[in-house]
């Protein structure tokens, strides 16, 4: 099937099979290898990118299902050179070890900060609870949010 | 990697054309939303269906609104979209007590309502709310529209009323002054499936229970609810023994096995205790 997706503001068109799902297209496709693949069950949260603004687990949507619509990955936090708070957040607070959850963790991070741009501990801990990290603890990954709540995209750019 | 197997995949814009599509490709279609159950059966290969009729994009089906005296709840409405909606919660606290606890945000901003319910997994959270809630389900197909008492629509574990071309369009919940609700779950981590789980529904008259639902949850009730213990609350004046009867009465009546979840004994023990619990809640909120 012909299928066009918009991926971080950019078009693309691929010929894929029904069965291909959003995951592997931005992968191997695409080649955005930002978006991580672990569990493929919609448990660990590693593929998590937004699909028309909204973060989902992109192993279990199909690569058809976001044909027409805008996808935003990892590959997409960064403006103009910029790190996005959330990531400058993990940088500076050791949200990360291994990296392997980061990029879903990311990217639900934008969207809480988004919505609520001074999270609780609590808040933020249900924002990520279907999100599995095995190194940090969590502990890190909290402190990172709490960093990106309190520095605006401005003062980091600057 | 886990792949399903192959199939042709279609989009609807309309019910009509979601209809027509399920016409065309027969029996062996699957009608497929958020797709967080019917994606992982299909790479399990539990799931083969020869056509995917993606209903996405029928915005009709996603609607939350109030329509003469009862909540209608669209069966596309995602769970973050059913827990984000206010007139939801301020009808039926079930609702939201229900959403904050099925699986996780991100899976909740995918799955929808009626998903869940066609699902018809006997550990899913809606099934018992609507029961308690005594919920209608509206279904269309070829020959027009239908409604189903939710209390009616599981036929068997995974099973439901749907028949092959026909499509749930929406959940009807009556609005009835005077009352409350609310929804208890047990679960081994944070998203996962309930051990057991039970929701409350109570309307209050000249301070005796005029009518009450009890929903069950993972324990093998019957279609969801439990009949029994509905039959000891009507009509009695709410008090704590009264809710302790209750749950005796239900726990007593649904059947749970044992698994990798639980031993069936504790599960019945929660069942007992989470009827409590719903009953005491659901009476709190009743109080002005
Ligand atoms: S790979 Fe998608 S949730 Fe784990
Ligand atoms: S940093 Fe290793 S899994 Fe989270």
């Amino acid at each position: 099937m012909n299928i066009t997706v918009t991926v971080n503001g950019r078009p693309y068109t691929r010929d894929v099979e029904p069965r291909l799902l959003l995951v592997h297209f931005l992968r191997d496709e695409l080649d955005l290898t930002g978006t991580h693949w672990g569990c493929d069950t919609s448990n660990c949260g590693a593929c998590v990118v937004w699909l028309d603004e909204v973060p989902v687990k992109s192993c279990t949507v199909l690569a058809v299902m976001a044909s027409g619509k805008e996808v935003r990955t990892v590959e997409g936090l960064e403006r103009d050179g910029e790190l996005d708070p959330v990531q400058q957040g993990f940088t500076e607070c050791h949200g990360l070890q291994c990296g392997f959850c980061t990029p879903g963790m990311l990217m639900t991070s934008r969207w809480l900060l988004d919505r609520s741009p001074d999270p609780s501990e609590a808040e933020i801990r249900e924002a990520v609870s279907g999100q599995i990290c095995r190194c940090t603890g969590y502990e890190n990954i909290v402190r990172s949010v709490r960093w990106a709540a309190e520095h605006s995209s401005r003062e980091v750019a600057q | 990697m886990q792949v399903p197997a192959n199939f042709e995949y279609a989009k609807a814009t309309t019910v009509e054309e979601a209809l027509a599509l399920l016409a065309r490709h027969g029996d062996e279609a699957r009608v497929v939303a958020g797709g967080h159950s019917l994606i992982p059966m299909m790479k399990l290969r539990l799931a083969r269906p020869e056509a995917l009729i993606d209903i996405n994009d029928v915005a009709e089906l996603s609607r939350i609104r109030v329509e003469g005296d009862a909540l209608c709840v669209g069966a596309l409405v995602r769970h973050a979209e059913l827990l984000g909606s206010a007139v939801a919660g301020e009808h039926f606290p079930i609702l939201h007590d229900a959403e904050r606890v099925i699986a996780d945000p991100v899976v909740r901003n995918r799955g929808t309502v009626g998903g869940s319910l066609c699902q018809a997994d006997p550990s899913e959270d809606l099934s018992a709310a609507f029961a308690a809630l005594r919920a209608t389900a509206v279904i269309k197909g070829p020959d027009g529209e239908r409604t189903v008492p939710v209390r009616e629509f599981h036929t068997g574990p995974y099973e439901t009323v749907v028949e092959a071309g026909e499509l749930l369009t929406e959940v009807r919940v009556p609005i009835r002054p005077g009352g409350s609700s609310a929804y208890v779950k047990v679960e081994r981590r944070a998203g996962d499936w309930p051990l057991a789980a039970a929701g409350a529904v109570l309307r209050l008259a000249d301070g005796r229970i005029a009518e009450a639902g009890i929903g069950l949850t993972a324990v093998r009730a019957e279609h969801f609810f439990a009949a029994e213990a509905e039959d000891a609350l009507r009509g009695a004046v709410p008090s704590e023994e009264l809710f302790a009867e209750a749950g005796r009465i239900a726990a007593a009546h649904c059947d749970p096995g044992s698994d990798q979840r639980g031993p069936a004994d504790y599960k019945r023990h929660l069942a007992g205790e989470l009827t409590i619990r719903a009953l005491r809640r659901a009476y709190e909120r009743c109080m002005p």
